[in-house]
């Protein structure tokens, strides 16, 4: 079914459920309880988690199978964000051909960036891509944003205005990124108790698509393409000799990535229809890397997992603040009180990078496969237990094991 | 006229003479050996042939057509494959998936967009490529990663996978060597079967003698970048100005 097998089709099946359920998976906590506060259940997270979902299943099609580490793909987000907005402006606020246009131009950067980049590899490839990246940040953020010409609206960030054309908008439309006249931000609330359950239809649009990103994703790696994009990280010179020119795979990986950074970008637009130059910034490229390798480069479902994983702890220890440690550890006496304050201080707030930098620092060193490995490793280890009980005499006579 | 014709090659690396006015000719269908003692330049004439260097002098002519100034990959849609000295195979991959890739190779040329398509679909590839895995012995192994495997093993998966897109001439740069007598020994069967039965013409690097006299019908002797002899394998063995530069080199 589906062109998958079991495994994957129940990989599939799980991520599906995990997304549409999300409003409740992610919504333990009771609304008045202190703990929810690590509630991820709102949709402006849940977007997030799967827009940057998208955005690293795309990288992870350049870098986990090819190897070709690119610092540039935020460009495409960027420039994914753009072009929906300026379809808002123009035709309407329908999100439909919006995304369409930002997957397109991405399409259309992603190859002129990608056939000059993929000249070189290994680090002169990534640096090429930095500097594409920064250049494109340059344009956005001065260069393509003065009086005569402005399509960017620099610092501001481009948003749609009252006396914007919107040829195509009608009275009874909403007037924010709607599909087919049902708003982005409409929220409908469930409360059942103590919870209070959100379901938003911009989330629901991006889980969709997530959806079917992955599914796509899982297609590419067990076709003969995917294998011949891991045949380029594992051995291009025996490639070539083999009768296969090296160039156009990795070049068509680095459109498709391309694609699927358009897309977040766009939808990052859907959600909030704003498209500002930080986007295209070297950091944003640099987070993409990050959730990658963090959930586990080369995995399936490593980066949707790395992208969660990033953007909740972002959300929630940069929400922290001293008040809140405060009452944390207000069992303790006062003295050491202050003392563990601040001493948590400046991994927490604006500080958040630094817990999320020490996180990344031990994922790397003791699960170089990522949360993938570590999840593996756990699996085994319960599957090791399982098989001991199993066998509980045998293992008593060869403890050695 | 033979399959491949080398004329007046030379290259040189900064100031040594790799090879200079390298004289060649192969014919089809059959066994040519090239020989020689270490830094001969066997090594690189292959990669003046393949497309990995370009000589400084010369002509290479592959089927009446010169191979000179094309990629790798042309020229092996030409219908050239090569084993190296060192073996290049896919390491991160498992042994089937590197017989899998030379036959998409040959039957979808050198670049195919199948992103959509299924690996499992591609029934008569899969059978294609366990065939060439019996033929070395490694049917077995299908599964196992190749990077794994012991050197014998890697040499004998670059064989298969060179052998899978039945090529019309085959280089082979010291195919046995780190072979265990017995690998040795079917190799040579191996490769005997598949001249006389699949019509491939072959160059082979070779200092295992026992090898190059078993298969060659011609043998090339180089030394210090320039052909020395050339003949069948029974005038090689008396002649005294190969004793010399050979195997009398080799006693040092
Ligand atoms: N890329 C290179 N740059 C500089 N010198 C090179 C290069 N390749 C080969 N040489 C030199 O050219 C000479 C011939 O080398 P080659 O590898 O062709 O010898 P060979 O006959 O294959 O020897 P062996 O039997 O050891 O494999 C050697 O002296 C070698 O050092
Ligand atoms: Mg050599």
């Amino acid at each position: 079914m589906l062109g998958l097998n079991k495994n994957d089709r129940t990989l599939l099946v799980i991520v599906a459920v995990l997304a549409l359920l999300a409003p409740f998976i992610l919504n333990p906590f009771p609304t008045d309880s202190s703990l929810a506060q690590f509630n991820a259940g709102y949709p402006d997270l849940m977007q997030k988690f799967v827009i940057f979902g998208i955005f690293a299943i795309g990288f992870n099609i350049l870098f986990g199978l090819t190897g070709y580490l690119s610092f540039g793909h935020a460009a495409f987000l960027g420039i994914g964000s753009y072009s929906a907005v300026w379809i808002y402006k123009l035709f309407t606020y329908n999100v439909i051909p919006a995304m369409m246009l930002s997957v397109v131009m991405a399409a259309i950067f992603a190859l002129l960036i990608g056939y000059i980049s993929l000249r070189r590899s290994g680090i002169y490839f990534s640096i090429l891509t930095l500097a594409f990246a920064q250049m494109s940040f340059a344009l956005a953020y001065s260069v393509l944003s003065n009086p005569k010409f402005n399509l960017t609206n620099g610092e501001t960030g481009l948003q749609v205005y009252a006396n914007d054309i919107q040829m195509f908008h009608r009275d009874g439309l909403p007037d924010f990124p709607h599909i087919f006249g049902l708003s982005m931000g409409s929220t409908s609330k469930l409360p059942l108790g103590a919870w209070e359950f959100q379901f938003n239809v911009g989330y629901y649009f991006c889980a969709i698509l997530m959806i079917l990103a992955f599914y796509f994703s899982i297609r590419l790696f067990r076709s003969p393409f995917g294998m011949m994009l891991r045949a380029v990280k594992s051995n291009q010179q025996r490639m070539n000799y083999t009768g296969l020119n090296s160039r156009p795979y990795t070049l068509a990986a680095f459109v498709i990535s391309g694609m699927f950074a358009g897309l977040a970008g766009g939808l990052l637009a859907a959600t909030d229809p704003l498209a500002g130059a930080e986007r295209m910034q070297w950091t944003a490229s640099g987070e993409v890397v990050l959730m990658t390798i963090l959930g586990g480069a080369g995995t399936l479902i490593g980066p949707v997992l790395g992208a969660g994983f990033i953007k909740y702890f972002e959300n929630i220890f940069s929400k922290i603040n001293d008040q809140v440690l405060h009452q944390w550890v207000s069992f303790m006496p006062d003295g050491l009180e202050d003392f563990v304050v601040a001493l948590i201080h400046p991994f927490i707030g604006k500080g958040w990078h630094l817990t999320l930098g020490i996180l990344f620092m031990l994922v790397v060193i003791f699960l170089p496969g990522g949360l993938v490995e570590g999840g593996q490793r756990i699996g085994r280890l319960f599957g090791r237990k399982k098989r001991a009980e199993d066998t509980a005499d045998a293992a008593a006579k060869t403890p050695a094991e | 006229m033979g399959i491949l014709e080398v004329k007046g090659v030379g290259k040189r690396f900064g100031g040594l003479a790799a090879l200079s006015e390298v004289n060649l000719s192969v014919e089809e269908n059959t066994v040519h050996a090239i020989i020689g003692p270490n830094g001969a330049g066997k090594s690189t004439l292959l990669n003046c042939l393949v497309g990995k260097l370009i000589p400084d002098t010369g002509s290479v002519m592959f089927d009446g057509q010169s191979v000179l100034g094309r990629k790798p990959h042309e020229i092996n849609q030409m219908g050239i494959s090569r084993v190296f000295q060192t073996p290049e195979i896919f390491g991160d991959l498992t042994v089937l998936e590197n017989i899998m890739i030379p036959c998409f190779a040959k039957r979808d040329g050198s670049f195919r967009m199948h992103a959509f398509e299924q690996f499992a679909h591609e029934k008569e590839l899969i059978e294609k490529s366990m065939a060439i895995l019996e033929d070395v012995n490694m049917a077995d192994k299908a599964d196992m990663h190749s990077a794994s495997m012991s050197r014998g093993d890697k040499r004998r998966l670059e064989m298969a996978m060179c052998l899978v897109q039945e090529p019309r001439l085959l280089l082979l740069d010291e195919p046995t060597a780190g072979m265990a007598r017995a690998d040795t020994n079917n190799t040579i069967d191996l490769l005997k079967e598949i001249n006389e039965k699949r019509d491939i013409t072959m160059a082979i690097i070779e200092h295992d003698m026992h090898v190059v006299f078993s298969l060659a019908e011609r043998i090339t002797v180089l030394a210090q970048g320039t052909p020395l002899v050339e003949d069948t394998p029974d005038n090689i063995k008396g002649n005294p100005k190969v004793q010399e530069a050979y195997l009398g080199e080799s006693q040092h």
